[in-house]
């Protein structure tokens, strides 16, 4: 039997002088992962266990008329098959809305939607079982875009709403809407020198982590259920499926296995709800884990968007107005749209000051694949159409885009559309300044020392269609604005279990947390914050489970804030603790510990001058210290459904890029040469790991610039479920990526850092957008871009 | 069906294979070596990317039934494999079927295995190139073998060399300073 390393410890001991905050820290899991031991979700065994899979439909909008399992039972090693009709308890789940069924009733709404189950003994057996699941189905006509969700004879694709939009939206297929205004557009339109007007689209972006959705259900002795899974978020993972099984939340049991990346798409629940059906129908250990194909159908996208900007700026260049209109495609379940749509509307005019704004932001429902959280959360569509405005009023005004963005971008103090003070740091400008200050990569590039040409730096690269003939450099620079944490009045928390310990004479402390590690490192910071706020050298992560409080979720960038805060916030009072203790035992032996400032380093007390006047082991002895406490950010309010007026959210980031690239007219093509960032990060706690976050956010902007679409057509089925056909970029399809990070402390935030994760997936798509603009005159109001849109064919 | 190969220096031999298996898959499920990684399963993303009689290939598209009498190198050997580089390694894996929960739950972190890491290894965890770290067994192999046949790859090699892997994570800049990094390190010591 193989052997492996999670669920389990994880232990890393550091010198006193490494491995604290700001250092950058090697991750405590490297070596797991670096041996193939690491064991993710998609690696559990267990003797007895069944594999499970899943029957979807295959057309986007239906009735279905009957269904017939009996062939599919009848298959020597199937050992059940669940539809909606064996559903135990609650058929509906959701994370705002409880609008997703379990598995399909009588109508299906998108294309792979989920509609029976089956657990076999080899997970071809279950496959082949799935495949004579007997379901009739009657074709309805789809709600595939806005004209067809608010037509006159529009099906509503969820009668009878409910939730607490559904009083406020205009129509039943529209999920939520959420206003902005501020000032007045109308007299401001009036007084504007230049004016411009445009329409834009993003596409269906995919988060396409590379561990597949994934999981393994273990019925247990109590009646209830243990779930290893691969997810963002524990808890509500949990309190979405205790109903569904019937359960009681505390007999539905999570760990955390390992993560093969997230970026939003284990927001919402995949494979869990089916694994633990039929581990409980079965009463055998049920593994899941989806193919690449059944992936794109297994978790929600980036909404695709059609925005309408009208900007209005005075001749010397102060932008007078912004009016527009944003329209999410959230599919056929709410997932996180409502959430999505807050964000696009508060975010929707970017770092910029404008007295004058009026926007409008909806999500559809449609019969297209439900779309909810991916990293950047609505404010990504935003930044690709404001960017592109700033370009064009730029150049109607005939001035610097750049000189342009920086004359009206905000800063420290200046008030959003929302009403809201922007109460820290906001280096737009500089940003924008380091990123054009940077030497410019050489041109010709793809030019060897001996004159001859490297095709693998053209565009087209490896396929060697060009040797330089007709190909064109062009720059282009974005910078955007991204809220971190929950908003909108959203009670937003994290839990940190920490205890002190001795072991073998030496302190040790001990982190248990929920946090979801999805590869971001947050294991890593939290041993940091441990050693920094405890001065212990060893540290042990525990794994992440629902046996401790609640982390939140790993999105909205706000882990190091949130669990870093938790851990922060506790290691204080295990220290306080420690201090109780020592002044007790040893107070009136030296002066020093009725001082306030007494810190633990190195395993001992010292006060604030480095004199060390206690040992940690010896004040913590045999009674080790433990203690679980709750941390929260400054409350948010939500925002008024009329005017978006609110103190809607926690915190603000801010990324710029500069792009620059080089386009093959004749083919389409286009290489991006270097796409450089500056973010203002608050606090680098772990530089090594910010870096990291800045360019694989950057990169996946750049791939829904050049290349990456779920293509949904006839009929709204998905056209491209593969890594053949959904691409996403290479290693010769990135380029360098030099980042330079501003650390500019945010006092509200712990260490005053400000959430990394997201903010380069928003500037990095127009940047690169701006610099094919600059490279070949072309208007290109959509990504991503695609070779006929360059080459007019 | 049965099949006997050598599996990172060990012979092997999987019972009850289904012809439509394949070699991932057996190694996965059926050797107790999940380290090759199941991310796209049709041969585009690079994760499962083992040696076979020393070629680098997508497990997923190698019929278990191909690697009859062949040799198979796999992450979990990678160390092994550099350090042996170029003679015959006994020893391997242990038997089984994937992690099992128990021995999970048993498991404690220990002072390390009997093989130090292959430079490369070292010089992913070094460089900041694991994040998720799903594709890293997929790049290692690929860039141990990269590194075997040219001890001082330029950039644009690192990148031809790697093209077949993909990273969702990273965007590749930690990936290349862990190439270069190992590269210079192994020439050190050369």
């Amino acid at each position: 039997m193989g052997a492996g390393p999670t669920p389990g410890k994880i232990t890393q001991t550091s010198t006193a002088t490494r491995g604290a905050i700001g250092e950058s820290t090697l991750r405590p899991d490297g070596t797991l992962k670096v041996t193939g031991e690491f064991a993710y979700s998609s690696d559990l065994w267990h003797e007895d266990m069944l594999w499970g899979f899943t029957l979807r439909s295959p057309h986007a909008h239906a009735e279905i008329r009957s269904v017939d399992t009996a062939e599919a039972l009848a298959v020597p090693g199937v050992h059940a098959v669940m539809t909606h009709d064996d559903l135990p308890a609650a058929t509906h789940y959701g994370l705002e809305i409880k609008d997703q069924p379990v598995l399909a009733k009588d109508r299906v709404r998108y294309h792979g939607e989920a509609v029976a189950i089956v657990a076999a003994d080899h997970p071809e057996t279950a496959r082949r079982a799935a495949a004579k699941i007997k379901v009739e189905y009657a074709e309805l006509p789809p709600v595939v875009d806005e004209a067809t969700a608010t037509a006159a004879d529009a099906p509503v694709l969820h009668p009878g709403r409910a939730d607490h939009h559904a009083g406020h939206v205009p129509h039943p297929n529209i999920v939520h809407r959420q206003p902005v205004r501020r000032g007045d557009v109308i007299a401001a339109r009036t007084r504007a020198d230049v004016v411009v007007r445009r329409d834009y689209e993003v596409g269906m972006q995919d988060q396409a982590f590379l561990g597949p959705e994934s999981g393994l259900a273990v019925p247990a002795e109590d009646g209830g259920v243990d779930l290893y899974i691969a997810t963002q978020w524990l808890h509500v993972d949990r309190d979405q499926l205790a109903p569904v099984l019937g359960l009681p939340a505390d007999k539905v049991r999570l760990t955390l296995s390992g993560v093969g990346g997230a970026f939003g798409a284990r927001e919402d629940l995949s494979m869990q709800a089916h694994a633990c059906l039929l581990a409980l129908r079965t009463g055998r250990p049920v593994k899941i884990v989806y193919n690449r194909y059944e992936s794109f159908f297994g978790h929600v996208h980036r909404h695709p968007a059609k925005l309408t900007y009208e900007h209005g700026a005075t001749r010397d260049g102060q932008l007078l107005y912004v009016q527009c209109r944003i329209v999410l495609d959230g599919g056929a379940y709410a997932s996180s749209s409502p959430a999505v749509v807050g964000n696009a509307a508060s975010l929707a005019i970017g770092p910029y000051v404008v007295d004058h704004v009026d926007v409008e932001a909806i999500a559809l429902y449609s019969n297209n694949p439900p779309c909810g959280a991916m990293r950047g959360f609505g404010a990504v569509q935003a930044c690709f159409a404001y960017e592109a405005q700033m370009d064009a009023v730029a150049a109607e005004l005939g001035m610097d885009p750049v000189e342009f963005r920086q004359r009206n971008a905000m800063s420290q103090g200046a008030v959003m559309p929302t009403g809201q003070l922007v109460d820290s740091p906001a280096p737009v400008a500089e940003l924008l300044r380091r990123v054009k200050a940077l030497p410019m990569p050489p041109e010709r590039q793809w030019l060897t020392a001996d004159d001859s040409t490297d095709v693998r730096a053209l565009p087209g690269g490896l396929s060697n269609t060009t040797h330089g003939e007709g190909v064109v450099r062009g720059v282009g620079y974005a910078v955007g604005i991204k809220n971190v944490g929950f908003s909108e009045g959203f009670d937003d928390y994290s839990t940190a279990r920490i205890r002190l310990e001795v072991i073998n004479g030496e302190p040790v402390a001990l982190v248990h947390t929920a946090m979801a590690e999805v590869g971001q490192g947050g294991v890593t910071v939290h041993a940091q914050i441990a050693r920094t706020e405890l001065g212990v050298s060893q540290v042990t992560i525990l794994p992440a489970d629902t046996q401790v409080g609640s982390a939140g979720s790993t999105s909205a960038s706000r882990q190091t804030y949130m669990t870093g805060g938790a851990v922060r916030h506790t290691c204080q009072a295990v220290r306080e603790e420690v201090l109780r203790r020592g002044r007790e035992r040893s107070g009136s032996y030296h002066p020093a510990w009725a001082t306030a400032e007494l810190l633990l380093e190195g395993g001992k007390v010292v006060t604030d001058g480095g004199e060390v006047i206690g040992d940690l082991a010896e004040i913590v002895g045999e009674e080790p210290i433990e203690l679980e406490l709750e941390f929260r950010h400054r409350p948010t309010e939500p925002f008024d459904l009329e005017t978006g007026q609110g103190f809607g959210h926690v915190q603000y980031s801010f990324c710029a890029h500069r792009a620059v690239v080089e386009v093959d007219t004749e083919l389409g093509l286009v290489k991006v040469i270097e796409l450089a960032a500056a973010q203002d990060v608050g606090k680098a706690l772990n530089p090594l790991s910010v870096v990291g976050q800045i360019q694989g956010g950057s990169t996946q902007g750049l791939g829904l610039a050049v290349m990456e679409e779920i293509v949904v057509s006839d009929g709204a089925r998905v056209r491209n479920p593969s890594f053949t056909d959904y691409l996403i970029p290479t290693i010769l399809d990135t380029p360098t990526i030099p980042v330079d990070v501003l650390e500019l402390a945010d006092d509200h935030a712990p260490y005053g850092l400000r959430g990394v994760g997201e903010a380069p997936t928003l500037s990095s798509t127009p940047a690169v957008v701006a610099a094919v603009r600059a490279a070949t005159g072309l208007p290109l109001k959509r990504v991503p871009i695609r070779p006929e849109h360059l080459t007019g064919t | 069906m049965r099949v006997n190969f050598t599996v990172n220096g060990r012979p092997q031999q999987a019972d009850d294979v289904w012809e439509g298996e394949s070699l991932l898959y057996v190694l996965r499920e059926r050797m107790g070596l999940p380290g090759s990684k199941n991310a796209c399963e049709q041969g585009e993303c690079g994760s499962c990317t083992v040696r076979l009689d020393n070629v680098p290939v997508c497990a997923c598209l190698v019929a278990a039934g191909q690697a009859e009498g062949r040799d198979v190198v796999t992450v979990e050997g990678l160390a092994e494999f550099a350090e042996r580089r170029d003679a015959t390694a006994p020893g391997g894996p242990e038997q089984g079927s994937g992690t099992g929960l128990d021995e999970a739950r048993r498991w404690q972190p220990g002072p390390g295995g009997s093989t130090p890491l292959a430079p490369v290894q070292q010089a992913f965890i070094d460089a900041g190139a694991v994040q998720c770290g799903f594709c890293t067994p997929g790049l290692l192999v690929a860039a141990d073998e990269l590194l075997e046949r040219n001890p001082e790859p330029s950039d644009a090699d690192i990148r031809e060399a790697l093209s077949g892997n993909l990273c969702r994570c990273t965007g590749y800049e930690k990936i290349l300073d862990a190439v270069r990094l190992a590269a210079a390190r192994t020439g050190e010591e050369g």
